[in-house]
């Protein structure tokens, strides 16, 4: 009887600390709604406020004000969804010329794929900044969604899933029908791998999404940023006002925290797949 | 997420560095495995297509012309690679050595940038800043993602929730969650210093003491981390078979011994994997102290915060190229950090080998 009430105790404080994590986890969108919704008189105050006011939309009505929320919101949704289609496109090609032929060259192309891995891109990004400006790509979109374009993750992750889940026989099969490389590509492999595109595209979008140093470098036009720039300048600007700056962050995290939930049992055991190959 | 992409360039960390047995299977993409379905060379379906040069041997420049498919299928990555990448890089090392500003003309000035760096007390600064919030947050990150992958691993219920719970900080935006610190630990009106005043205690600073600003940073990348290091944990930890266990546990070993004797040790190439890509994200930090300490940046181009305590050696590149225009010694600063990263992963690889070796 003793020791089935410890099993249980023990089996409890199991769940009572993985509540606790949870609770450290979430508590940042929780305290984000709250700042959101009350007056910045309201955060300043002591006691604090601790539960959802009724202020969201005058904290709206002011950042609209103070920022192009939605013109950051049209870049940064513009940006996200080029660069994931492209990188969708090219990487699911590229793997699966890797994933099914024998070319010459190809471990040498592979092997480059796998040595550049880890180069942190704060090495290439003075001379990528020069190379936009002679193009004249600086300050706009194109100069985020093309570098980015490029993405080695990609192929290794549709290569590999390529390799197991494209059945070679459906190849042959289609290769006897008088298929070549590209009608192979669209109609045997694609439809194939679709699972593994919706992780990388999710990942992209996301990657996409957040990144920070290369808008802040390449998007020198005020007019014309993404929504993480455009927060970081509203907070470097009004510190103070932080009921309508928190606004902003509501409206830009919850949406893609939203969606992730939606999706994340999935994308969560790719996540670890991709990691740990 | 990253520029600490969630999983991005982790996949082939280990595979970079001089490699143990181990680490190398969980990082590198079975590259030797045999392709998938029975007998499948791919090679034979180029010849099956075209029977008529099955019978000869093509020479390497038909071999070549007759894969044009497949390499114009990788030749968008390549050519987006060898031009915004590839390409810089390599500039970056040959911008090191000039001195320029973008506009004017390029002058060479041979060492010079290197030994100017080597005696420039911020840059060194800044390096320190970097390694302390490195190991404040790297430390409790991963021992705390250890401990919290074992408690989801010894329950039953609820899995999928803690799963999801733990994951979502590693996919929200970093600079969404800097202005959220910034509010939660300012000096006055923060949550924290209101939780500190309610139990009596006196309000801490958080934002202008050399420590304190540190630790905030810190704090802020182990709650965003630390679930996905649990999540890649316990995925390691589920592909331990119960076996092993059953049988510690016949030979009378408790929970603490099973720990450390079976656990941790089968896990080593997972946790080799975490330490590798926590170093490289970890040390990378630069959108923290920027987004936190931004609004000084005007005033002030080295920031970085109150005695530039957050003024990671990153942040220091960024000031030195676009804020000064001074290109050549950027170039030289994340040249010569690129090289430190290197060293600290290399070390850490070696000590985490070396505790492989003992028996």
């Amino acid at each position: 009887m003793n020791g089935i009430n410890r099993k249980r105790v023990r089996g409890l404080s199991v769940h009572v600390i993985l509540m606790l994590g949870v609770v450290i986890s979430v508590f940042p969108f929780y305290w984000i709604v709250v700042m959101a919704t009350n007056t910045s008189q309201d955060i300043y105050s002591y006691p604090p406020k601790l539960w959802f006011g009724g202020n969201l939309l005058t904290n709206i009505q002011h950042l609209f004000d103070k920022m192009d929320f939605f013109g950051s919101l049209f870049n940064t949704v513009v940006v996200a969804v080029c660069t994931t289609v492209l990188v969708l496109f090219f990487d699911s090609l590229a793997a699966f010329a890797f994933a099914k032929y024998d070319f010459p060259g190809k471990k040498f192309f592979f092997g480059v794929l796998l040595s550049m891995y880890l180069l942190p891109t704060q090495l290439a990004i003075i001379p990528q900044y020069e190379i936009m400006v002679r193009l004249g790509w600086l300050g706009t979109l194109k100069a985020l969604v093309v570098p980015a374009a490029a993405n080695a993750f990609g192929i290794f992750w549709m290569r590999q899933y390529t390799t197991t889940s494209v059945p070679d026989e459906l190849l042959d099969a289609a290769r006897i029908e008088g298929a070549g490389f590209f009608r192979l590509y669209w109609h045997v492999v694609l439809p194939c791998v679709r699972p593994a595109l919706a992780f990388l595209g999710i990942y992209t979008f996301i990657a996409a999404w957040n990144d920070y140093i290369l808008p802040l470098v390449m998007l020198v036009n005020p007019d014309r940023l993404t929504l993480q720039v455009a927060l970081a300048q509203l907070y470097a600007g009004h510190s103070t006002d932080y009921s309508m700056v928190m606004s902003g962050v509501l409206l830009s995290v919850i949406p893609l925290v939203l969606v992730f939930t939606f999706f994340a049992r999935g994308f969560i055991a790719d996540a670890t797949k991709g990691a740990l190959r | 997420m990253p520029p600490t992409p969630v999983t991005g360039p982790a996949s082939t960390g280990p595979a970079s560095g001089p490699g143990t047995g181990h680490a190398r299977h969980a990082g590198r993409p079975a590259q030797d495995r045999p392709r998938g379905g029975p007998g499948g060379g791919s090679g034979r379906h180029g010849r099956r297509i075209r029977p008529v040069s099955a019978g000869s041997r093509p020479g390497p420049r038909r071999r070549v012309a007759r894969h044009w498919p497949q390499y114009l299928a990788i030749s968008p990555y390549y050519l987006i690679f060898t031009v915004f990448m590839l390409f810089p890089v390599l500039y970056t090392v040959y911008l090191a050595f000039q001195k320029w500003d973008g506009i004017g003309d390029m002058h060479y000035v041979g060492f010079q940038q290197f030994r100017f760096l080597w005696d420039d007390p911020i840059f060194w600064l800044s390096v320190r800043n970097t390694l302390v919030i490195w190991v404040l947050s790297t430390v409790p990150m991963l021992c705390l993602a250890l401990v919290l992958a074992v408690l989801v691993n010894s329950t039953k219920r609820l899995t999928a929730f803690y799963r999801v719970a733990l994951f979502i900080p590693s996919i929200t935006s970093l600079v969404a969650i800097a202005i959220f610190f910034g509010a939660v630990f300012s000096n006055n009106f923060g949550l924290i210093n209101a939780i500190l005043r309610s139990v009596h205690m006196s309000a801490v600073p958080w934002m202008s003491n050399e420590w304190t600003i540190k630790l905030v940073i810190a704090t802020l990348m182990t709650w965003q981390w630390t679930g996905y290091n649990a999540i890649i944990y316990l995925a390691g930890l589920q592909a331990i078979p119960s076996e092993v266990y059953e049988a510690a546990r016949m030979d009378g070993a408790g929970p603490a011994r099973i720990f450390f004797s079976i656990t941790i040790p089968l896990l080593r190439p997972i946790i080799l994997f975490t330490v590798v890509v926590s170093t490289v994200t970890g040390l990378q930090s630069f959108t923290e102290p920027q987004v936190l300490f931004g609004s000084e940046a005007a005033t002030n181009p080295n920031s970085g915060g109150p005695g530039q305590a957050g003024l990671t050696t990153l942040l220091y590149f960024y000031h030195q190229a676009f804020d000064n225009n001074d290109f050549g010694y950027g170039a030289a600063i994340v040249w010569a950090f690129f090289l430190l990263i290197l060293l600290i992963v290399l070390v850490n690889w070696r000590l985490v080998q070396r505790k492989e070796r003992r028996p």
